[in-house]
């Protein structure tokens, strides 16, 4: 099979999870869109190396699993923080930083 | 004690020191110890005089040298004193007069709770003026020169809780800062053309200077003595300074601080006798300011005011006499220290009757007071006799020589300062007559509260002293040209001159028109009755009791176009200049309202952000072929 297809389906996965963040009001729905970009690019990582027969896209992958599921623990407990100042977890709500 | 000159400074400079620091403490002491402190330096300067006198005519001067003050580049003053015929006259002028006033000061001033503060600023303008004249450069001068308008600041406005006191004190203060800025100007033209501001070589160099350069310094150091002599355009502030205690009026403004001016002028002889018109210049303001200050003279109501009119028109005869040139010095000093003896104990007569009549100031409502203080009104009469010039009183001696040198010359001058010197007598003789008569003959005019009395010894014994200082003093200095011998060193020996008009006319007119005033002031206010309120009088009247409206044309002429000037200034600093800045600051506030605009605060536009500048990156690299 050829890669360049691995590569081509994580640049419409990572599209896809752009789309949810951009578009999305949901807190949890735009986290899973940014996690979907995170995979894609994982996805990407790993076909670029097994087509340059190399480790260090699979090596990277591991280190984007890593930092991934730190992140999820951070952004599960922001959301939830959120949802606790103000009872809802709609993205367009918090505007306090509006210059 | 030619060597002792230094203490002349010091003491009084010492005492005052003391007296401002020591506190409520003092306060029991204090006028004693500042009569001390001025009476020391009399003694000193008579021990200067006899060890001078002791000396060769021509060998009469002492220079002592002090310390190096000012080496920067090519300017290098020392400061020193120099004692010579000149400053050493000023010196026993200003101690003897100066310590007599001090000793009236103690009674005049008994009441006062702040006399302590008082005796140390007197103190302060004795070291001031005698240093002013013990100078040996400008720039030491004028050290002194500033030191003496402090302290007549100070002492003008001593009683400064009153509003229009403060201002007089003020405007006497920034009258003379105009005065001084021409001393200031002067020393720069001196530094520019002798590189030096020390007598020696500036007057030494006098005679090698170009005539324009003479000019210019003669003109500026005119200015500074216009301002500090109360002289024609400067005279505004003298009227106003009678706002201060009497015998500060006696002290500073009639015998000693008005005559530095005059002081200046002689001092610089060598650079007016090189310029002929700065010279005409200085004999026209006095000759302006002597006729003007007679005629404000006659009109005021107030007993201090008459007298400083008064005292301004006879500084007006020695400046007169000084801008003569070298036939007027030694006669400009000879008035100015007879003038000193007579004005200063009328004014300290002045005082006594001001004590007596509970502060009143109003001659109209004097009269008859000779009764009740027959010490004041004898001293008085007889400086009265003196600034009339009859004889033998002082002021004759030394008026009467200034109207005959007046009338010394060729072409037109010698009409025209010989006229008003002459005009000047009779006017003189008509105020200061009327000033006599209003105040101590006719009926009384006295409030109901007032019960005149004579005062304590305290202050009759200075007026006594002062008295015969005014009728004698002037005879014995004059018989044998005594007093222009004396001066010769300095002001140079004169050839004898011969008036346009033979001497026994000008004396004889220069009586007639003393004894026409004096008739005149005598058939208006010694016979006739005085009303206590001042009828609405003529135009000439209303101009002369508004001091020629010397104040509305300065206000006028100077002090509107200032303010429009400054009000200008003004509105360009704030329009262009800050305005510039301003309007600068503003645009970059807007330009970053603009751009705080991106700030939405919204997650999901920064992530839009961020995303269209990763696809910008991206599309910058795959187009750029990387």
């Amino acid at each position: 099979m050829n890669p360049m297809n691995f590569v081509i389906l994580a640049a419409i996965l990572f599209s896809i999870g752009a789309s949810a963040v951009l578009l999305r009001r949901n807190a949890i729905v735009a986290f899973m869109g940014v996690e979907l970009m995170l995979n894609a690019a994982n996805l990407a990582l790993v076909a670029f190396s097994r087509l340059h027969g190399q480790l260090e896209g699979q090596v990277m992958a591991f280190f984007v699993m890593v930092v991934a599921a730190a992140e999820v623990v951070v952004g599960l407990a922001l959301i939830i923080a959120v949802f606790r100042a103000r009872t809802n977890i709609s993205l367009d709500e918090p505007a306090e930083l509006r210059g | 004690m030619l060597s002792l000159t230094w203490a002349l400074i010091a003491v009084p400079l010492a005492s005052a020191l003391v007296l401002l620091l020591v506190g409520k403490r003092g306060d029991s002491w204090a006028p004693w110890a500042g009569v001390g402190a001025s009476g020391a330096t009399f003694v000193v300067g008579l021990g200067a005089y006899i060890e001078l006198l002791s000396r060769d005519a021509s060998d009469r001067s002492h220079h002592q040298h002090l310390f190096a003050w000012i080496t920067g580049g090519e300017l290098k003053v020392d400061a020193g004193l120099l004692v010579d015929p000149l400053s050493l006259t000023f010196v026993l002028l200003v101690s003897m007069v100066g310590t007599l006033i001090h000793v009236y000061s103690v009674a005049y001033m008994a009441e006062d709770k702040n006399r302590r503060i008082f005796f140390a600023y007197l103190n302060l303008f004795i070291a001031a003026m005698l240093l002013l004249v013990l100078a040996d450069s400008f720039l030491l001068l004028f050290v002194g020169w500033e030191g003496v308008g402090l302290a007549s600041y100070l002492l003008i406005g001593f009683w400064n809780y009153k509003p229009e006191y403060a201002t007089a004190a003020k405007k006497a203060f920034v009258v003379n800062r105009i005065g001084d800025i021409g001393l200031i100007v002067a020393m720069g033209l001196m530094f520019a053309a002798f590189g030096a501001l020390d007598f020696e070589t500036v007057l030494g160099g006098a005679a090698g200077a170009s005539e324009a350069t003479l000019t210019g310094i003669g003109l500026m150091l005119l200015l500074a003595a216009t301002g500090k002599s109360a002289q024609f355009p400067l005279q505004s502030w003298l009227g106003d300074a009678m706002a201060g205690p009497t015998p500060v009026s006696a002290l500073i403004h009639a015998a000693t601080m008005v005559t530095a001016g005059i002081y200046l002028i002689v001092r610089s002889a060598a650079i007016f006798n090189g310029a002929p018109t700065a010279q005409l210049v200085v004999a026209a303001v006095g000759a302006i300011t002597l006729i003007m200050g007679a005629v404000i003279g006659m009109a005021k109501d107030d007993i201090k005011k008459a007298l400083a009119a008064s005292t301004m028109s006879q500084i007006g005869y020695m400046m007169l006499a000084a801008g003569l040139g070298p036939i007027g010095y030694a006669f400009a000093i000879f008035h100015l220290v007879t003038h000193g003896f007579f004005k200063a104990g009328m004014f300290l007569g002045a005082g006594s009757v001001m004590h007596a009549m509970k502060d009143q100031v109003d001659m109209r409502r004097f009269g008859a007071l000779r009764g009740a203080m027959t010490i004041t009104w004898v001293t008085f009469g007889v400086g009265w006799l003196a600034i009339l010039g009859v004889p033998p009183f002082s002021g004759f001696h030394s008026k009467d020589k200034i109207i005959e040198a007046a009338f010394v010359g060729e072409g037109w001058q010698p009409w025209i300062f010989g006229g008003a010197a002459l005009i000047g007598a009779g006017l003189t003789a008509f105020y200061m007559s009327r000033l006599f008569f209003m105040t101590f003959h006719g009926k009384a005019r006295w409030t109901d509260d007032q019960h005149p009395h004579e005062s304590s010894w305290l202050m009759t014994v200075p007026m006594i002293i002062l008295a015969v200082g005014s009728a004698f003093l002037g005879l014995i200095l004059a018989s044998g040209d005594r007093f222009a011998t004396w001066l010769e060193p300095v002001t140079g020996h004169v050839e004898h001159h011969d008036p346009v008009l033979s001497i026994p006319v000008i004396i004889g007119a220069t009586l007639l028109l003393v004894a026409l005033g004096a008739f005149a002031a005598w058939r208006l206010y010694g016979a006739r009755e005085v009303v206590p309120v001042a009828t609405q009088g003529s135009l000439a009247t209303i101009a002369a009791r508004n001091d020629l409206f010397q104040d509305q044309i300065n206000e006028a002429l100077y002090q509107r176009p200032g303010q429009h000037v400054t009000r200008m200034l003004v509105f360009a600093d704030a329009a262009v200049v800050d305005g510039a800045v301003n309007k600068q600051a503003a645009g970059f506030l807007k330009w970053g309202e603009s751009w705080r605009r991106l700030q939405t605060g919204y997650v999901r536009s920064y992530v839009g952000t961020i995303l269209g500048g990763l696809l910008i990156v991206l599309l910058i690299v795959v187009l750029g072929g990387l």
